[in-house]
């Protein structure tokens, strides 16, 4: 049901344990993470074929790189900030580089992980991610999504990294909508302004969009659940038509998807652009509530960037 | 027809000879620790691997990682003599334009399994290919040529203790230990010894050979095959540069080529001793 507060990692392992009947040569590796990262499931129904690699992340890629090339199809999982920073090179050279059937499917993504504090948010993945040739990035903006975006990665023949986050937040998107790699979706049209955002926060964009229209401000809001390839077109034509834009994401705003957006828009139609995510800091313990309200990434500071972005219009 | 001990040794110092051509001509690249591990190189693809060079792609072949990536030319020379590609490619090496990259890449030159260069990689991928191995119950074995100087990347003990938890016997390890890196002697770099004791204490069979002993090659490979339970690691002691005078234990030519005084003095040592 439209509205619910699901996790996305629960919808995450739930698409692996499906996988596990319908594809057989899908194999799923974790770092000692198992169960918070729901690729406990797939264990359940396919223990041959999940592969414990303890706490050792690079290896982990590595062994993922080893299968692909045996003609499987590798999950590999653990928190996005080890996911991503702690391997890196070995993504770059094993899975990006020869192009490796490899998905790097990482939770705990973003400032809400809480609690643990800044060594365990991840606000730079998506960037670094998205700077290696061949990588393919997506962000979904709730659980129904990353359900059917598992889908599809799975059926996708190339390396992938997928980021979800460890709390539960409101499903916005129809359950079994399909998922198309690359394609984004406007979520409510407008005319004033166009909201774009990934992850978790198309649903505050969404609220933001509310906020604004209560004020007579009509925004489009679109959601971005590929951040590579990008979709341009949809951009183009949202843009085109609203003269302004605003990014939003949870993560810092150097590197993801509004340095992608500011990007195509820069060079292709300039247009005033306002990024909303975090500016070039480390996060801090706290509640996930608490922290998107301190570093700016609550519907009343998209509502900000969307007038301010209307201003630079004229 | 298999080579005899003779013919591979021979072999061995054609492949010395075509490394010390190709990386002349690029006027770069890694002789030394190509010439170290010539001689296991041609008993591995003239011997020892289950191949069928027409049919890189067969689904039962054996696999070869070469997680020294550096040491490439070997490897393409090797690649070349089986037939693999022909032979006049070998002196394209590192130029642009060609598939022989200065460290192999998986796609791009036929009988290449992995992309490898980053040191410290390669054992992970060689247990992710053992491992599929086992899981599909097919009896190829996996086979890693590692550096002694990689071993000082953690990633190696991380694939160590993956290959006896997970019981990986189909995969065999191959240490090139030449003693030299960049910078000169492993053990002032950063120690390895006692490397056996490592290696035993992970859970793998150890076999310490000459790396330069044709029999000593094939009957640690023979053994390796053998097992039945736990990964093996072959530890070759070699001399880095081996075959030609000036190089040998020098780890100046670790990464640089001959110049021309040093190409034509090579090439006469080599050519004396080919067959």
């Amino acid at each position: 049901m439209t509205g619910q507060k699901l996790a996305q990692r629960n919808y995450y392992g739930k698409a692996l344990a499906d996988l596990a009947a319908e594809k057989e040569n899908v194999y799923v590796l974790d770092a000692d993470l198992a169960g918070s990262t729901k690729t406990s499931e797939f264990k359940k129904v396919a223990p041959e074929r999940f592969i414990e690699c303890g706490i050792a992340e690079q290896n982990m890629v590595g062994i993922a790189s080893g299968l692909a090339a045996s003609g499987k199809i590798a999950f590999a999982s653990t928190f996005a900030v080890f996911a991503t920073g702690r391997c890196w090179e070995q993504i770059r050279l094993a899975v990006a580089y020869p192009k490796m059937n490899v998905k790097i499917v990482a939770t705990h993504s973003g400032i809400s992980v809480g609690e643990d504090g800044a060594s365990h948010q991840a606000l730079e993945d998506m960037a670094i991610m998205r700077a290696l040739p061949n990588m393919t990035v997506i962000s979904p903006a709730d659980a129904y999504e990353t359900y059917m975006a598992t889908k599809a990665i799975a059926d996708y023949d190339g390396p992938v990294y997928m980021r979800l986050g460890r709390a539960e937040f409101p499903c916005i998107t129809e359950e079994g909508a399909p998922f198309v790699i690359g394609k984004a979706h406007v979520m409510r049209e407008g005319s004033d302004v166009t909201l774009i955002g990934t992850g978790q926060m198309v649903s505050v964009c969404l609220d933001a969009a509310e906020i604004l229209a209560s004020e007579g401000i009509s925004a489009e809001v679109i959601n971005m659940a590929t951040i590579k390839p990008l979709d341009t077109e949809a951009i183009a034509a949202s843009v085109g038509k609203t003269g302004c834009a605003v990014t939003a994401e949870e993560h810092s705003i150097i590197g993801g998807l509004g340095s992608a957006v500011a990007e195509f828009l820069s060079q292709e139609m300039p247009s005033p652009l306002m990024r909303v995510g975090t500016r070039d800091t480390f996060g801090e313990s706290g509640k996930p509530d608490e922290l998107f309200k301190k570093y700016g990434l609550t519907a009343d500071d998209v509502v900000a960037a969307a007038k301010a972005s209307i201003a630079k219009k004229e | 027809m298999e080579y005899s001990a003779d013919q591979i040794a021979n072999m061995a110092n054609i492949l010395r000879l075509d490394v010390i051509e190709m990386t002349a001509a690029a006027n770069s690249g890694h002789p030394g620790g190509s010439l170290s591990a010539a001689d296991f190189m041609a008993a591995l693809y003239f011997r020892i691997l289950r191949h069928d060079p027409a049919n890189p792609q067969w689904e039962d072949r054996d696999r070869f990682v070469l997680s020294k990536g550096h040491v490439a030319p070997v490897l393409y020379a090797a690649l070349a003599e089986s037939g693999y590609f022909p032979k006049d490619e070998l002196i394209t090496l590192r130029k642009l334009g060609s598939h022989l990259q200065g460290h192999p890449v998986r796609g791009k030159v036929p009988g290449v399994e992995m992309s490898t260069g980053s040191l410290g990689q390669g054992l992970s991928m060689s247990c992710g290919i053992a491992l599929a191995g086992k899981r599909d119950g097919k009896d190829y074995r996996t086979y890693c040529l590692l550096g002694d100087g990689e071993l000082q990347s953690g990633q190696n003990w991380e694939a160590a203790m993956f290959a006896h938890h997970y019981g990986l016997s189909n995969l065999i390890a191959v240490v090139d230990r030449n003693r030299l890196q960049i910078t000169g002697n492993t053990e002032d770099a950063m120690a390895l010894d006692p490397l056996p004791e490592k290696w035993r204490a992970f859970g793998w069979n150890v076999i310490v050979i000459n790396g330069h002993n044709i029999r000593q090659i094939l009957d640690a490979c023979d053994k390796a095959k053998a097992s039945r339970k736990n990964p093996t690691v072959i530890i070759m002691n070699t001399v880095k540069g081996k075959g030609v005078s000036f190089m040998e234990n020098n780890a100046g030519f670790h990464g640089k080529a001959c110049n021309h005084e040093e190409y034509l003095q090579a090439v006469k040592e080599l050519k004396e001793v080919i067959q």
